[in-house]
């Protein structure tokens, strides 16, 4: 009798020690990475947000949040204002290195059309790759200085290589691999992160805000937004790179910058085209 | 008995004169140091605003999180040292300390906060 009531209790300790696990279990969940679940949540939320924006639309900006705009834009892209640079891109590619070779020979396919792989994981690094470091470093692999990631020379090469994958969709690939995830995880952390003395996240203008006005501009959406990189804008009088839009974006919060090419902006650039996996590739862009 | 009182009355005429005159003393002070302005800034002053600035601004940092305009602070702070102004130095130190602090708080907030604006 006393036995069957010890076996009895000790069953019941066991029940709700699997109880409570599983409680815990169901606590932790929200917080385990799901790319795939974010992505579906983040194109649901804007397409929810614009029911009128075609899904492919949202990779040109403010164009796509206002019929006026929209207009203008067309018109633009007659004479588009990147042309120069798209031209200096495509002779920049093509010219040899001093030792001859050329930068198709540090990528796949040549370096043609494959804008939308980019930024990937490299494994054996442990690190995100994106394409304006993967091409200073082909520079440098070949004796050549490597461009500076905010001016004119990088602007007109990833311009060119953009134009070539224009219309692929974004394809980002997240392997098998916890740094990736956790990659992934630290560009999300970035994207949402507030800072600089205006107490602004990248989310607080491109997810909050996208078609309103911030002083004379008219924000862009965060899904789509590096699809069209680089860029030619106005306000800058000039092509930008992905590179020059994040040091930007933190400036005008009053944050400090990261230097270009840091982890943390490798990071967010790899989280900010997993979520806009699907949606084509329409850089060169450009905005007011 | 009667001469017991004189020296106790004198005694204590003595002691509330000399209260009196503390109590006039701490008025005068009080009264001369609220309508004169504060002493100007020495560089020993300085030296402490900016140090106590400099201070916080590395652990803000440290957290990936300085902000311009508490750079811009620092700068100012000494550029007017360097031109001998120290109350100007001082004082743009000072409100570059309380950036710094708030940059560092608000890196520190944010660990978990950014979670609230995720899409999910």
């Amino acid at each position: 009798m006393r036995v069957r009531t010890v076996l009895t209790s000790a069953f019941a300790a066991l029940a709700a020690a699997a109880l409570a696990c599983l409680a815990a279990s169901a606590v932790a969940a929200p917080d385990k990475p799901d790319p795939v679940a974010d992505a579906k949540a983040f194109k649901k939320y804007f397409t929810d947000k614009f029911p009128k924006v075609k899904l492919e639309d949202f990779v040109n900006g403010p164009y796509s949040m206002n019929e006026d705009m929209h207009k203008q834009w067309e018109e633009k892209e007659q004479f588009p204002p990147y042309e120069f640079s798209l031209e200096a891109g495509k002779e920049m590619f093509g010219k040899p290195f001093k030792n001859g070779k050329t930068y198709a020979d540090c990528f796949p396919n040549g370096g043609i059309g494959i804008r939308q792989n980019y930024p990937y994981f490299d494994e054996k690094e442990g690190k995100v790759i994106t394409l304006e470091l993967a091409l200073n470093r082909c520079r440098e692999a070949n004796g050549e200085a490597p461009y500076s990631y905010v001016k004119d020379e990088m602007a007109s090469l990833t311009a060119y290589m953009a134009f070539t994958s224009r219309g692929k969709p974004m394809d980002i690939k997240i392997p098998n691999d916890p740094r990736a995830l956790e990659a992934y995880e630290n560009g999300k952390r970035y994207f949402y992160t507030r800072r600089g003395q205006l107490n602004f996240s990248c989310a607080s203008c491109h997810v909050q805000s996208p078609g309103e006005r911030i002083r004379a501009e008219v924000l862009a959406p965060a899904l789509g937004i590096l699809n069209a990189l680089p860029i030619y804008r106005s306000e800058w009088a000039g092509m930008g790179t992905t590179s020059r839009r994040f040091v930007t974006c933190n400036s005008q919060t009053r944050a400090v910058p990261l230097e270009p090419q840091s982890d943390e902006y490798r990071d967010l650039e790899y989280y900010l085209s997993y979520v806009s996996n699907g949606l084509p590739i329409s850089g060169p862009g450009a905005r007011p | 008995m009667s001469m017991i009182r004189k020296s106790e009355n004198r005694l204590f005429d003595k002691i509330m004169l000399q209260s009196n005159m503390r109590n006039i003393s701490i008025v005068a002070v009080l009264l001369v140091s609220g309508a004169m302005p504060a002493l100007a800034a020495s560089e020993a002053d300085y030296n402490t605003a900016f140090a106590a600035a400099d201070a916080a601004e590395k652990e803000a940092a440290s957290l990936h999180n300085r902000w311009t305009s508490t750079e811009a602070g620092l700068a100012a702070a000494k550029k007017a040292a360097a031109a001998g102004d120290f109350d100007a130095a001082t004082a743009s130190a000072r409100k570059a300390e309380a950036l710094a602090k708030a940059s560092i708080f608000q890196a520190t907030s944010e660990k978990e906060r950014w979670k609230d604006m995720e899409i999910r």
